[in-house]
C-alpha cells in the first residue's frame, strides 16, 4: 500500500484503527470508568428460585446498614407505575417483582448506598420469604397438562403458549413431500447460550433535580431506541432524556434490550436527586440478561431420486423464558428464521413455530446473528450434511447439486426472501481448494483404516443482514432505517455522527473511510461519533450486522449530498460550469485542465468564506437511509476434526472459512470480525451452555460453568474470500460481523458427525462435549 | 463481588504466625497465594473472622534436595515447579502437573502446599502427592509432625491438619531406582477443574515395576489413592494385560458422580484410559525415554 | 489499614479495609481505570497487572497483600510518552477490537517477552490462556505479541530501544 493511500484511507485500504490509541493507553471510557460527583452505588437482590410467590420482603435491617440511602422494592416502583415495563416484543416484564418471581436471578429489590461495598453488604441483609412453586424449564414442560401457569398476572393468558407463527406454503410443501424419493429428518436442539461480552452491562443514571433532565450513561447498542422506550415508560418528555453509550466492551446482542437495572437506577436517581451507578457482576449478566437460541427444531428435507431437493418442512418450539422480550422486528415472531432454505434452490417450504413461557431468564437476543438466522442456518446445514451421508453422496457434491445458481440472482426464495447477489458454487470451490478437500478426504479414509476417528464438515451458509426495509422491519413500530450526519469544518476536517453504536467493530475507522472514499477527506481527518442521543441523529443501532448495510449506506449518501454541494461551490470558485467539472477523489478539476482544480479542503473553506450568491453557508448534511432490501452475505466453511476414542475429546485440526460479504471497506477490520465470529461459533459448538436443573437453577452462571474458549482451545483460522457486491447497497457492501457465528457451528458439528458417521451416529446436540461424544461412541461399542 | 469483612494479619515470623493460630485458629483461614481462598471469600462461601497471610514468612519458598528427600517449601508456587528444570525425569510429574493447573496467572500466585491444604477433590496436587507417597510437614507452636499424604485428606475441603497447624513443606523420598511419572488430565478448557485426572509414578526394578503410585483426581470425596491398582503392578512386568488390569482396578476404585462434566460411567472409563496411558508414559520415562 | 506500594514506578498509598481487592484499590482509590473487571470468579484475566514483573489477577489479590511490592498497570506501559512495542504490536496487527481485554493481554504479552524474547505461536497461546477475549478469536493477539517481539529484537540489534510509533491519531 502506498503511503498516500494509507493517509487517504478509502475503501479497500486496511488502515490501522483510529480508535486504538485510547484503548492501548488504558484510557477507554467504559461504563464502570464513569464517576460523577455525589454518585451512589446500587446492588440488586435477585431471586434464588425459578418460580415462587413472594410472601414478604423485609428491608429494615438492610436499610439500617452503614451508608445505605434507600432500599427499593417492587412496591415502591409500583407507586410510580414502574413495577412493569414493556418489552421489545410487545409483552411486559417485571422491573422489580411484586407478586411472583418467574426465573432464578429475577430482580426483587435494590439497595442504594454510598459505596458499592456497602450496597452489597446491605443487599445480603434483605429478608424475602417465598412460597416455592414448581418450575417449568422447557417447552415440553410448558405444554404439559397441569403445567403451572407462569404468567398468571396477564389477562386472558390461560396457558404458557406465547405465539404461533408460520411461513411458506403448507399445501405445495405437502404435495412435494408426497412425491419425494427420500425424506431425511433431523431433530436437534440449539441450546441456550449467552453472548457474554467481556464487559457486563451497567449504567450511571443522573437525573438533575434542578432541570429534570435525565442523563443515562448506559451500555447500549441502540441508545436512540432506548431513549424512546424510556420516554414511553416513564412519561418523561423525550427531550429531557439523554442516553449516552460510552465505549462498550463488546455487545454481541447482549446490550440491545432495556434491563430492569437501568430503570431502577434511573428511578432511584430521580427520587434521591443524586447520580446512581449500577454495574452487573458476571453472574448477574449470565443469569438475567439477554440469552440467545433455545430452539427445539425438527426439519424434514424431501429429495428426489437424483438427489435434488424438493421441499423443506420445519417445526420449532421456542423457549422464550418468563417474559417474551426477543429483540427483533415485530412482524416476525421467530425472527428471520424463515431464511431456513439457506443456499439451496428448494422449490417450496413450510415453517411453523410456537413460542412458550418457561421459568428461565427472558431474552432471545440476536447473539452475533441476525434475529434467529443462526438457528435456521444451523438446521439446514446440519440437515444437508445428514442427508448427504444418508444418501451416500459426498456432502460437497450434494450441496453443489442443489445450490442457487449465480444466474438465478436476484433469487426469490420459497419463504419470500429476495437474495441480492451471490455465487455459492464459487465460494464452495475456493474453500475446497484451500482445504485441499480431495487430499484431505483421502487422508480421512487412510486414518480411518488405522482405527482413527476423524472427519470433515462443511457448511455453506447464507445470512440475511441489514434490516430494514422499514415497511417490513420495525422494532416496536420504529422503522429500521439508519442515519448519518456529516459536518465538514472550514479547515476541511469533518465530524461524522451516526445512529449506530460500535462495540468494538471499528466504526470510527470504517465509516471515516467511507467519507474518505466519497468526499476525499482523508480518514484521519474524519472524527466519528456515536452513542450520544443529544448529538447523534436518530438511528436504530448496531446489531444484526446492520451498521455497514444501513448506516454505512447513509454515510455514503450524505457524503454524496455534500459532494453535490461541493461541486456547486467548486464551479463558483473555478468559474466553470458544473457539468464541466470532473471529480477525482478529493478534488474537482476542469475537464481537460487538471491543474485548474479545487481540493475538498479549499471548497470546505469557501463554504464558510466565499459562497456563490444565494447559497446557504456551510457544508453539512444528514441522511436517513431506508434500505430497499436486506443484504445476503454467504460463504463456505470447512472443518477437519480428530476425535480421541478414549476420552471423546474433539480437536479441530483445520478450519477454513471463505466469506463473501460483498465489497470490504477495511479488509483488516473485516478479517478481524471474521476471526472473532469463528471463535464464538467454535465456542457455541463445543463449550458454551446455559442449562437448568429440574428446579430451574441456572447452570452456567459464572465463568467456571459457562465456558468461554481461551487462545489454547481456539483453533487457528484459515480465511479466504470471494466478492459478490450487493447490487442495491451504494458501496456494494454487505454486513459481515455475524456470518462466522451463523455459519460455523454447523461446520464444526458436521465435522464431528462426519467423523462418527462410519458408526451410524447422526446427531449430537451442541455443545458437542467430550462426554457426549464418548457416550455416542460407546453406544456403538467403540472404545480405546 | 468482594469478601465480607475480616481481620488480617501478615506475620513476619513462623513463630508469630503459629502463636496467632494457637489463639484464633478456629475462626481463621491461612492464606499463602490466596488463589483458592480469595475466590471463596468473594463468593462469601467462606467468611472467616481472620485471614492469616503467611505470604511474608521467610524461608518457605523453593525446592531443596537433602538427606534423600525432595522438600518443597510451602510458599513454592505452581509456576516455580512448572519451570524447575532440576527436577529431572524422576520427578517430571511435578512440572507436568503444575503445567495443567488453573491458568498461567493463577500459577504465578498459587502454591502447591496451599492447594493441597485446600483439599478440593478436583485439585491436581492431591493425586500427585498420593502417587509420590509424599509427606506433609505440619508445624504448630507445640512442634512439628509428619502427615502421610494417604492420611491427609478426610473429605471434600477437609484434612487432618489441626486448626493450630501450618503446613510448612511437602517432602518426597528420592528413590534410587529408575523412576518416572505422568499426569494425565482431562479438562474442558484451560483453568477448568479436571473432569478426571490421573497421577502415576513408577519405580522400576529392571523390566519389572518395583512400586507404582496412582492418584485419582475429581472422582470421589477426596483425591483417591488407587491401592488395588498399585498392588497389581508391584513386582510385575508391565505387560499390556497387567497394565489393563491395573487400569480396571483404578477405575473400580473411582467413585465419581454424574454432573455437568459427564456421567459417572464416563469418568470411570476415562480413569481406565488415563491409567493405561499414564503407566505407559511413566514406565517409558523411567526406562530412559524422554522426560 | 495503611498500605503502600510502588505503582508504575511511583510510590502510592492508601487506607483500605483488608478485604479490598487490589483491582478496586487501583480503580477506585487511584483512578487507574485501565485495569478492568470482567468476572467475579477469577476466570477472565481482564484485571491482569504485573506484580514484581509477573502477571497476576488483581481481582484475586487483596490490596494489603501488595504492601511494599511493585505493581505495573497498563497506564505504565508507555515509554517516554510513546507507545511501547507491545502497544505498537496490538495497533499494527489489529490485536484489539472492543479493547476491554486488551490491557490484560498486553501486560501478559510484555511479561512473556521479558522471559522469552522469541516465543512461538504455541507459547504465546499458552501464556495468554488465562485471559479471555471475545472479539478477536486470538489470531491477531498472537500476531501482535510476535510483532512486539520482533521490534524488541530489532531494537536489541540496533543497540537501542525501538523507536515507538504513535498510534490513534484520531484521538
Amino acid at each position: 500500500m502506498s503511503s498516500t493511500a494509507h493517509l487517504h484511507g478509502g475503501i479497500g485500504d486496511s488502515i490501522k484503527r483510529k480508535e486504538d490509541g485510547r484503548f492501548l493507553r488504558g484510557k477507554g471510557n467504559y461504563i464502570d470508568d464513569i464517576t460523577l460527583p455525589g454518585m451512589l452505588h446500587m446492588a440488586i437482590l435477585r431471586s434464588p428460585h425459578a418460580h415462587a410467590r413472594i410472601k414478604s420482603i423485609d428491608t429494615a435491617a438492610a436499610g439500617a446498614k452503614p451508608g445505605v440511602i434507600a432500599v427499593v422494592t417492587g412496591e415502591l416502583m409500583a407507586q410510580h407505575k414502574l413495577a412493569w415495563m414493556p418489552t421489545l416484543s410487545g409483552d411486559t416484564q417485571a422491573v422489580l417483582a411484586t407478586d411472583k418471581v418467574r426465573f432464578q436471578g429475577q430482580e426483587v429489590a435494590a439497595v442504594i448506598a454510598e459505596t458499592k461495598y456497602q450496597a452489597e453488604d446491605a443487599r445480603d441483609a434483605i429478608v424475602v420469604e417465598y412460597d416455592i412453586l414448581p418450575a417449568v424449564i422447557s417447552p415440553d414442560g410448558a405444554k404439559a397438562t397441569g403445567a403451572p401457569l407462569i404468567r398468571d398476572e396477564k389477562e386472558g393468558q390461560k396457558d404458557n403458549h406465547i405465539y404461533h407463527w408460520e411461513s411458506g406454503d403448507k399445501g405445495t410443501t405437502q404435495a412435494a413431500f408426497a412425491k419425494a424419493a427420500k425424506v431425511v429428518r433431523l431433530h436437534t436442539f440449539y441450546p441456550r447460550c449467552h453472548p457474554a461480552p467481556m464487559e457486563t452491562c451497567g449504567c450511571v443514571a443522573d437525573v438533575n433535580p434542578g432541570t429534570g433532565k435525565a442523563t443515562i450513561y448506559m451500555t447500549s447498542q441502540a441508545p436512540h431506541a432506548i431513549r424512546t422506550v424510556f420516554a414511553l415508560v416513564t412519561g418523561l418528555p423525550e427531550q429531557n432524556i439523554r442516553v449516552v453509550s460510552p465505549d462498550l466492551g463488546g455487545g454481541f446482542g447482549n446490550k440491545v434490550p432495556v434491563y430492569p437495572g437501568y430503570v431502577v437506577a434511573t428511578a432511584a436517581s430521580l427520587l434521591i436527586g443524586r447520580p446512581v451507578k449500577w454495574i452487573e457482576d458476571r453472574s448477574e449478566n449470565l443469569i438475567s440478561t439477554g440469552f440467545a437460541r433455545d430452539y427445539h427444531m425438527t426439519g424434514d428435507l424431501a429429495v428426489d431420486k437424483d438427489g435434488k431437493m424438493l421441499a423443506l418442512r420445519v417445526h420449532l418450539d421456542s423457549d422464550n423464558g418468563a417474559f417474551f422480550s426477543d429483540a427483533q422486528p415485530s412482524k416476525f415472531k421467530a425472527g428471520l428464521f424463515h431464511i431456513v432454505t439457506g443456499s439451496y434452490d428448494i422449490p417450496t417450504a413450510h415453517i411453523t413455530a410456537d413460542g412458550y413461557y418457561t421459568n428461565k431468564a427472558p431474552g432471545g437476543v440476536a447473539y452475533r446473528c441476525s434475529f434467529r438466522v443462526t438457528e435456521a442456518s444451523y438446521l439446514i446445514e446440519r440437515l444437508v450434511t445428514n442427508a448427504a451421508i444418508e444418501l451416500g453422496i459426498d456432502q460437497a457434491e450434494f450441496r453443489m447439486k442443489n445450490f442457487i445458481q449465480p444466474e438465478q440472482m436476484p433469487y426469490h426464495s420459497a419463504t419470500g426472501w429476495v437474495y441480492d447477489s451471490g455465487d455459492y458454487p464459487k465460494a464452495m470451490n475456493v474453500a475446497l481448494e484451500q482445504l485441499g478437500y480431495d487430499e484431505m478426504r483421502k487422508d480421512v479414509e487412510a486414518r480411518r483404516k488405522k482405527g482413527e476417528v476423524t472427519g470433515i464438515g462443511i457448511a455453506s451458509f447464507t445470512e440475511v443482514v441489514g434490516a430494514g426495509h422499514g415497511a417490513d422491519f420495525d422494532i416496536i413500530g420504529l422503522r429500521m432505517f439508519d442515519s448519518a450526519e456529516l459536518r465538514v469544518h472550514p479547515t476541511g476536517k469533518a465530524m461524522l455522527r451516526m445512529g449506530t453504536k460500535s462495540q468494538g467493530q471499528g466504526h470510527e475507522t470504517t465509516f471515516a473511510q467511507i467519507v474518505a472514499e466519497e468526499l476525499g477527506i482523508p480518514a484521519m481527518d474524519v472524527a466519528v461519533e456515536e452513542g450520544d442521543t443529544d448529538t447523534a441523529p436518530y438511528g436504530l443501532g448496531t446489531y444484526a450486522s446492520r451498521s455497514t448495510p444501513v448506516a454505512g449506506a447513509a454515510t455514503a449518501m450524505v457524503s454524496r449530498k455534500l459532494r453535490d454541494k461541493a461541486r456547486k461551490i467548486a464551479s463558483h470558485l473555478l468559474e466553470a460550469a458544473e457539468e464541466d467539472l470532473e471529480w477525482e477523489r478529493g478534488k474537482f478539476y476542469v475537464k481537460g485542465s487538471p491543474d485548474r482544480a479545487k481540493t475538498i479542503q479549499e471548497i470546505a473553506f469557501a463554504a464558510y468564506t466565499n459562497l456563490p450568491e444565494g447559497m446557504e453557508a456551510g457544508l453539512e448534511g444528514v441522511h436517513y437511509y431506508d434500505p430497499p432490501n436486506m443484504t445476503y452475505p454467504f460463504g463456505t466453511y470447512a472443518v477437519m476434526v480428530d476425535v480421541d476414542k478414549g476420552t471423546g475429546q474433539v480437536k479441530v485440526r483445520r478450519m477454513v472459512a471463505v466469506d463473501d460479504c460483498g465489497v470490504r471497506i477495511n479488509p483488516m477490520v473485516v478479517e478481524g470480525q471474521i476471526h472473532g465470529g469463528l471463535a464464538e461459533g467454535f465456542a457455541i459448538a463445543f463449550m458454551q451452555l446455559i442449562t437448568f436443573d429440574d428446579d430451574g437453577n441456572c447452570i452456567g452462571s459464572n465463568f467456571i460453568d459457562y465456558l468461554l474458549p481461551t487462545a489454547w482451545e481456539t483453533p487457528k483460522f484459515e480465511t479466504g474470500e470471494t466478492v459478490s457486491p450487493s447490487p442495491h447497497h451504494p458501496l456494494g457492501a454487505k454486513g459481515v460481523g455475524e456470518s462466522p457465528t451463523v455459519g460455523s457451528p454447523a461446520a464444526y458439528v458436521n465435522a464431528v458427525i462426519d467423523a462418527l458417521s462410519p458408526y451410524g451416529i447422526t446427531n449430537i446436540d451442541m455443545p458437542v462435549t467430550s462426554d457426549k461424544v464418548w457416550a455416542a461412541l460407546r453406544s456403538k461399542g467403540v472404545t480405546e | 463481588m468482594f469478601p465480607a469483612a475480616f481481620d488480617y494479619a501478615a506475620p513476619a515470623t513462623l513463630a508469630e504466625a503459629l502463636s496467632v493460630l494457637k489463639q484464633r485458629g478456629d475462626d481463621a483461614k491461612v492464606m499463602a497465594g490466596g488463589q483458592s481462598l480469595i475466590p471463596l471469600l468473594k463468593l462469601r462461601f467462606a467468611q472467616p473472622a481472620l485471614v492469616l497471610d503467611i505470604g511474608r514468612l521467610p524461608g518457605l519458598a523453593g525446592v531443596k534436595r537433602d538427606n534423600g528427600h525432595l522438600t518443597i517449601g510451602a510458599l513454592t508456587r505452581h509456576v516455580d515447579l512448572e519451570r524447575d528444570t532440576e527436577l529431572g525425569k524422576t520427578f517430571s510429574i511435578l512440572p507436568e502437573a503444575a503445567h495443567w493447573i488453573a491458568d498461567p496467572l493463577v500459577r504465578n500466585r498459587g502454591t502447591m502446599a496451599g492447594s493441597v491444604c485446600h483439599a478440593d477433590p478436583s485439585g491436581d496436587w492431591g493425586s500427585v502427592i498420593l502417587a509420590l507417597n509424599a509427606e506433609l510437614v505440619a508445624q504448630s507452636s507445640a512442634g512439628e509432625r509428619m502427615i502421610k499424604a494417604a492420611d491427609f485428606f478426610k473429605g471434600p475441603f477437609a484434612t487432618t491438619l489441626r486448626p493450630d497447624e501450618i503446613v510448612t513443606a511437602i517432602r518426597i523420598a528420592v528413590s534410587s531406582a529408575a523412576s518416572g511419572g505422568s499426569y494425565q488430565k482431562l479438562e474442558r478448557k484451560v483453568s477448568d477443574f479436571a473432569t478426571v485426572a490421573v497421577a502415576v509414578q513408577v519405580e522400576m526394578d529392571g523390566r519389572k515395576v518395583a512400586r507404582a503410585g496412582i492418584g485419582l483426581t475429581a472422582v470421589g470425596e477426596t483425591n483417591i489413592k488407587a491401592v488395588a491398582a498399585e498392588k497389581v503392578l508391584a513386582g510385575q512386568e508391565p505387560t499390556d494385560e497387567v497394565i489393563a488390569e491395573a487400569a480396571r482396578q483404578a477405575a473400580a476404585a473411582a467413585e465419581p458422580k454424574d454432573d455437568i462434566r459427564g456421567t459417572a460411567a464416563y469418568k470411570k472409563d476415562v480413569v481406565r484410559v488415563f491409567v493405561q496411558r499414564g503407566l505407559k508414559a511413566a514406565i517409558g520415562r523411567a526406562q530412559g525415554g524422554k522426560a | 489499614m495503611k498500605v503502600t506500594m510502588r505503582i508504575n514506578g511511583t510510590e502510592r498509598g492508601g487506607d483500605v479495609e483488608p478485604r479490598v481487592l487490589l483491582v478496586d484499590f487501583l480503580r477506585t482509590n487511584l483512578l487507574l481505570t485501565g485495569t478492568h473487571v470482567g468476572c467475579d470468579t477469577s476466570g477472565c484475566g481482564a484485571c491482569t497487572v504485573l506484580l514484581d514483573g509477573e502477571p497476576v489477577k488483581s481481582c484475586t489479590m487483596l490490596a494489603v497483600q501488595v504492601e511494599g511490592r511493585d505493581i505495573k498497570t497498563v497506564e505504565g506501559l508507555l515509554q517516554g510518552g510513546a507507545l511501547s512495542p507491545i502497544q505498537v504490536g496490538f495497533h499494527e496487527e489489529h490485536g484489539l477490537q472492543c479493547g476491554f481485554c486488551t490491557p490484560g493481554m498486553m501486560m501478559v504479552g510484555s511479561a512473556l517477552l521479558e522471559r522469552n524474547p522469541d516465543p512461538t505461536d504455541e507459547q504465546i497461546r499458552w501464556a495468554i490462556s488465562g485471559n479471555l477475549c471475545r472479539c478477536t478469536g486470538y489470531m491477531n493477539i498472537v500476531k501482535a505479541i510476535k510483532h512486539a517481539a520482533k521490534m524488541n529484537q530489532e531494537a536489541a540489534k540496533a543497540g537501542s530501544h525501538a523507536e515507538a510509533v504513535p498510534a490513534g491519531g484520531g484521538e
